[in-house]
């Protein structure tokens, strides 16, 4: 790694300035996305800002209302682990559990999840070729190259990547919010707003800003969140990203859908909400596969494949739909 | 083909790079106080500052699991945290596990279901499974449970479950049959 020098905030206040004033600083807390981004050389920051010892930001609550409120820096295992998140929403706890390895679970921070940056391969390790995330202006090595893994949804001609966060596409699927404290105090940032689309600007990831530093997740209370499932289909059954995944929770009437929340990940440079399928699926019963498919394809008419992913189209809706009846069978 | 590792310019130079910090840790029951360059995973401070070296140094990017210590009793990738980060902190390596001359269950396991051919791989694959099964017994579900909403007990650690939980620890010998009946062995035992 590049000589970086590291020092450990005392508080927030201290540590929202620093990070305002110096470009060249980055938060570390988990470290587990940030050292293999600087071992990479992806990113090069000069100082390293340790705010593990910030207090009061790593502690899951179980709202009265029914919601969840989850600090920045609890740990991904422990919120995994805790007895209300799988209660109240099994999707958080399985997207979770689906995601890196034991040892990376107990390391890696919720804020930092949500922060991790694309594994598109030529973003992790592509020194000599182009990518507009890593050398602004450079070009999309993607685009016209290996993309099997890539976006069918929401992709630029600057970048054509997908987010590799699971418990992301959870967290959108339930209109979380980001609570977000910065230079001009604390705000709370819709999850739908959080990710951006690459556009002409693919190395922004993030409405954050300089100075800003994610505090908590909050998940408003759902009819929907008891009956909830993260599936995920990848290569390897096991330790390994997203092609596809779904995150699922629906409210019934028996076996019929009242409401549905669906959002994918792996297809999108963010998590893809599924906005038209949800609007088409309530009154259809969850037996009927041949009803719930067209539903479900409603959101895709505008999907853009490229030259090595066609098949994510037709595998994404299947997940949907399995997502979604086991979903269901939790009601 | 242009060097991959070529510093790029705004790199502070070799000459600039921060003076070493001191920590204190406890590994494997012994307090140290060490000097360490911020940039030291805590790997490298284990096998060249301590000449712990029975933690591996794999993939260096935390994807093969060799590296695998316990800090503060949890299973962690050395490779991918700072050693200066570990200040206070309880860390034991596989060279901590045997006590007064005797192996660990989970290390005698290992032998008795012949759980490795090279033995690269192996000090990871053993600090992990320890870590398996603690966090089985602590109740913790996994990706192959099948209901997260159900309560979980170290009697539903099936080898699915084994193999689920061990998945960031590589082996490529591919011993992992005897790796999961050694693990399935060792938590009946404990």
């Amino acid at each position: 790694m590049h000589p970086f020098s590291l020092s450990r905030a005392g508080d927030a206040a201290s540590a929202i300035a620093a990070h305002a004033q110096d470009a060249t600083l980055a938060f570390i807390a988990g470290g587990t996305d940030l050292l293999g981004l600087i071992k990479d050389r992806a990113v090069l920051p000069q100082h390293l800002l340790d705010i593990n010892s910030l207090p009061d930001l790593a502690r899951i609550e179980a709202l009265s209302d029914g919601g969840l409120r989850i600090g920045a820096l609890a740990r991904m295992s422990d919120v995994a682990a805790h007895a209300e998140v799988r209660r109240r929403l099994p999707v958080v706890a399985e997207a979770l559990l689906f995601a890196a390895s034991g040892q990376l679970r107990n390391m890696a921070t919720i804020g930092g999840n949500i922060l991790q940056r694309t594994r598109c391969p030529y973003f992790r390790d592509g020194d000599d070729l182009p990518c507009n995330k890593r050398r602004p202006g450079s070009g999309c090595a993607a685009l016209e190259g290996l993309n099997r893994s890539h976006a069918i949804f929401g992709w630029s001609q600057a970048c054509v990547a997908t987010h590799a966060s699971d418990v992301a596409v959870a967290f959108a699927a339930l209109d979380a919010r980001v609570i977000v404290r910065g230079r001009d105090g604390q705000r709370s940032i819709p999850f739908a707003d959080f990710h951006r689309l690459p556009g002409d600007t693919p190395e922004r990831d993030t409405a954050l800003e300089r100075g800003d530093l994610i505090v908590a997740i909050e998940m408003p209370a759902a009819q929907e969140g008891r009956a909830s499932h993260y599936l995920k289909v990848r290569d390897r059954q096991s330790y390994e990203f997203a092609l596809v995944s779904a995150a699922v929770a629906v409210a019934t009437d028996g076996r019929r859908i009242r409401s549905a929340r669906l959002a994918l990940g792996g297809v999108a440079h963010k998590p893809w909400r599924l906005a038209a399928a949800e609007r088409a699926l309530p009154g259809l019963s969850l037996d009927d596969a041949e009803a719930l498919k067209p539903a479900i394809a409603t959101s895709f008419a505008d999907s853009r494949p490229l030259a090595h992913n066609a098949f994510k189209v037709e595998l994404a809706q299947r997940v949907v739909l399995r997502a979604l009846q086991t979903a269901g069978g939790r009601a | 083909m242009t060097s991959r590792t070529k510093p790029a310019p705004n790199v502070p130079s070799e000459a600039l790079r921060p003076a070493p910090m001191p920590i204190k840790v406890v590994v494997n029951g012994q307090p140290w106080t060490i000097a360490v360059e911020p940039r030291t995973t805590l790997l490298e401070a284990l096998r060249e500052g301590l000449a712990l070296s029975g933690t591996k140094k794999g993939c260096d990017r935390g994807e093969c699991g060799a590296c695998t210590v316990h800090v503060e009793g949890r299973r962690v990738l050395s490779c991918m945290t700072l050693a200066a980060m570990q200040d206070g902190r309880r860390i034991t390596t596989v060279e901590g596990l045997a006590q007064d001359g005797r192996l660990h269950p989970v290390q005698a396991a290992f032998i008795e279901h012949d759980g490795f051919q090279c033995g690269f791989c192996t000090s990871g694959q053993i600090m992990s499974a320890i870590a398996v099964i603690e966090e089985a017994k602590a109740g913790w579900p996994s990706a192959a449970t099948e209901d997260v909403a159900r309560p979980f007990t170290a009697a539903n650690l099936t080898d699915s479950e084994i193999r689920e939980r061990m998945s960031g620890n590589l082996c490529r010998c591919a011993c992992y049959p005897n790796i999961v009946d050694a693990i399935a062995d060792a938590a009946k035992g404990g």
